[in-house]
């Protein structure tokens, strides 16, 4: 992600505090799910997510982000309660119809397919043509940077590659609503670090929203305009916190007191979901 | 002879060639040795005398058999795949039928060959259906276990992205499932030639229409033994060369990409 500075912001700044009030584009409320197997692996979850915010999904293994983020997709089903998700509009030709994409927790790209096509598949789905999706597809590849890897197959890539041409592929749909389920986790740390300054970036100048999982603190303290902490066993949100921080983040940020002092906050919330645990 | 065994491409063709060679070597010198009579075991240099005599009628009965076989598979691959893709779409009608396909395969095909030669008033035909039950089997049930070993993370993603049913069909379930239909194509072409042999061998129709199952059953009656040896090599090496065939086929669609045929 290194030609986000050529690019020509979007409706200016966005998201480090949304203003209340601001258009709800996804909503839990009172959301449970239990699996066909028995595992109850939400209990009774209300969050709402504005337009523009990032929103941070932190917690211990097993405690439903991934199941929370599909059905946000709609991949999943609640068992109980109401998910609602209003990013629809702007159905066309260019846009995909529904304008949300989601990077999953593994990379799951076609393995027969090589990289151009497994990031073009979402367009060449929604009968995007060619010639509006190739730029597109080289574009989301060049912000992951595996330019030059257009005719490589997936299992000729490193593993962190994959989760990049994964990201691209989310990328190139150009969303409103960004569902990322830990996409940094296979990545070293000072790759990851760049890849969350990048996608500060990117988030920044087109203002879609993100629900982001991940494990790290820092990284949900760097990114988020807000951090949802939740507990497993069953899951369930326990903490709900808003980040304040300056309207640039850098690597200054990074080592800032407030920065360091948000940390400090998550990790008590994260030590007492996980001492529920057990 | 350093250098060649250290390349196993090599290794692999001339290995085995060679260890052929010498049992042929071992054979003919024992042969030799004992005196066997030729009506019970010919040594190879007879039945090569004996293939090249008889070329023009075996070759002849080779293509009425590789008529046989290839119609039969080309039969059993179209039929299989269907059958497979309908299963795929309807579990109710897969839940009916699975088992009387199951029942076919297990039935063995000398006992229902009669049967079927009886009914179909035409010899070719009926052959043909006879391999073609043969070779069914495994196009199906590769067939279907493909279509249904779709990554489901992959599944979710056509899912979010609002696939259509045909789209999720054609961009994901097939590409899936090829190298399983692969897998079964192997196994298939193999059979198929059993089948068209096990038909012949029932149907026992002889003259200009004698496939090489037929000469082999008109040379033992005959104790024309290199005879039935030099038709029996000739199925062998027809078997051979269709697993070839499917092996470079099934290299040729999978070797980009598939675990199995990447070649290191
Ligand atoms: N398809 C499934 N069938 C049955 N149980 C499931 C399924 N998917 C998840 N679970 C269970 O639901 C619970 C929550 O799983 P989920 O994947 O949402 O956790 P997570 O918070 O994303 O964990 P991690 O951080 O390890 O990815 C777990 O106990 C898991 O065993
Ligand atoms: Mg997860």
């Amino acid at each position: 992600m290194n030609s986000n500075a050529q690019m020509a912001p979007q409706g200016g700044m966005r998201g480090a505090d949304p203003s209340p009030g601001e258009e709800v584009v996804l909503r839990a409320q009172g959301v449970e799910k239990t699996y066909p197997n028995g595992t109850h692996a939400l209990d009774e979850v209300n969050l709402e997510v504005r337009r523009g915010e990032f929103v941070s999904l932190l917690g211990p293994s097993g405690c439903g982000k991934s199941t929370l983020l599909k059905m946000f997709a709609g991949i999943e089903q609640a068992s109980s309660g109401e998910i609602s998700a209003y990013a629809q509009g702007d159905e066309s030709m260019e846009n995909p119809s529904h304008g949300m994409a989601m990077v999953f927790q593994e990379a799951t790209l076609m393995p027969w397919s090589r990289v151009a096509g497994n990031v073009r598949l979402p367009l060449d789905l929604a009968g995007v043509p060619k010639s509006v999706s190739t730029p597109r597809v080289n574009e989301a590849l060049n912000l992951v940077g595996l330019e030059g890897f257009e005719n490589v197959y997936p299992r000729e890539l490193s593993g962190g590659m994959q989760m990049r041409a994964s990201i691209a592929r989310a990328l190139a749909v150009q969303p409103k609503v960004f569902l990322m389920d830990e996409p940094f986790g296979a990545l070293d740390e000072f790759t990851r670090n760049r890849l969350d300054a990048d996608l500060l970036d990117l988030w920044r100048q087109r203002g879609f929203t993100v629900v982001f999982v991940t494990h790290s603190i820092y990284e949900a303290v760097f990114l988020s305009s807000r951090v949802v902490v939740m507990a497993a066993r069953p899951g369930r949100i326990i903490a709900d916190i808003p980040i304040e921080g300056p309207e640039v983040r850098d690597e200054k940020f990074r080592v800032s007191k407030p920065f360091i002092e948000y940390c400090r906050v998550l990790s008590d919330h994260l030590a007492r979901a996980n001492q529920g645990e057990c | 002879m350093e250098a060649i065994m250290n390349n196993e491409r090599a290794m692999r063709f001339i290995a085995p060639t060679l260890f052929g060679v010498a049992m042929l070597l071992i054979w003919e010198v024992m042969i030799w040795v004992t005196q066997a009579p030729v009506y019970l075991v010919p040594p190879p240099s007879v039945i090569g005398s004996q293939l090249v005599q008889d070329w023009g009628l075996l070759t002849s009965s080779l293509l009425i058999t590789l008529q046989i076989t290839l119609t039969a598979f080309v039969c059993a691959v179209t039929i299989g795949v269907a059958v497979a893709f309908l299963f795929a779409q309807s579990r109710v009608l897969e839940v009916s039928l699975f088992p009387y396909a199951v029942v076919l395969q297990v039935t063995p095909i000398v006992a229902i060959a009669p049967l079927i030669i009886i009914w179909v008033d035409n010899a070719f035909v009926a052959m043909v259906i006879c391999a073609t039950l043969v070779a069914l089997f495994p196009i199906i049930s590769n067939t279907i276990l493909g279509l249904r070993s779709v990554n489901p993370g992959l599944l979710a993603l056509f899912r979010l992205n609002k696939a259509t049913r045909w789209q999720t069909l054609i961009r994901l379930r097939v590409p899936s499932a090829a190298p399983y239909f692969f897998g079964g194509l192997r196994i298939s072409s193999g059979l198929a030639l059993i089948g068209a042999v096990v038909a012949e061998f029932v149907a026992g129709v002889g003259g200009t229409r004698a496939g090489l199952a037929y000469q082999i059953l008109q040379s033992g009656y005959q104790i024309n033994i290199p005879r039935l040896f030099a038709a029996l090599l000739l199925v062998t090496l027809t078997g051979v060369a269709l697993f070839v065939i499917m092996v470079t086929l099934s290299k040729l669609a999978l070797g980009g990409w598939h675990e199995s045929e990447i070649s290191d």
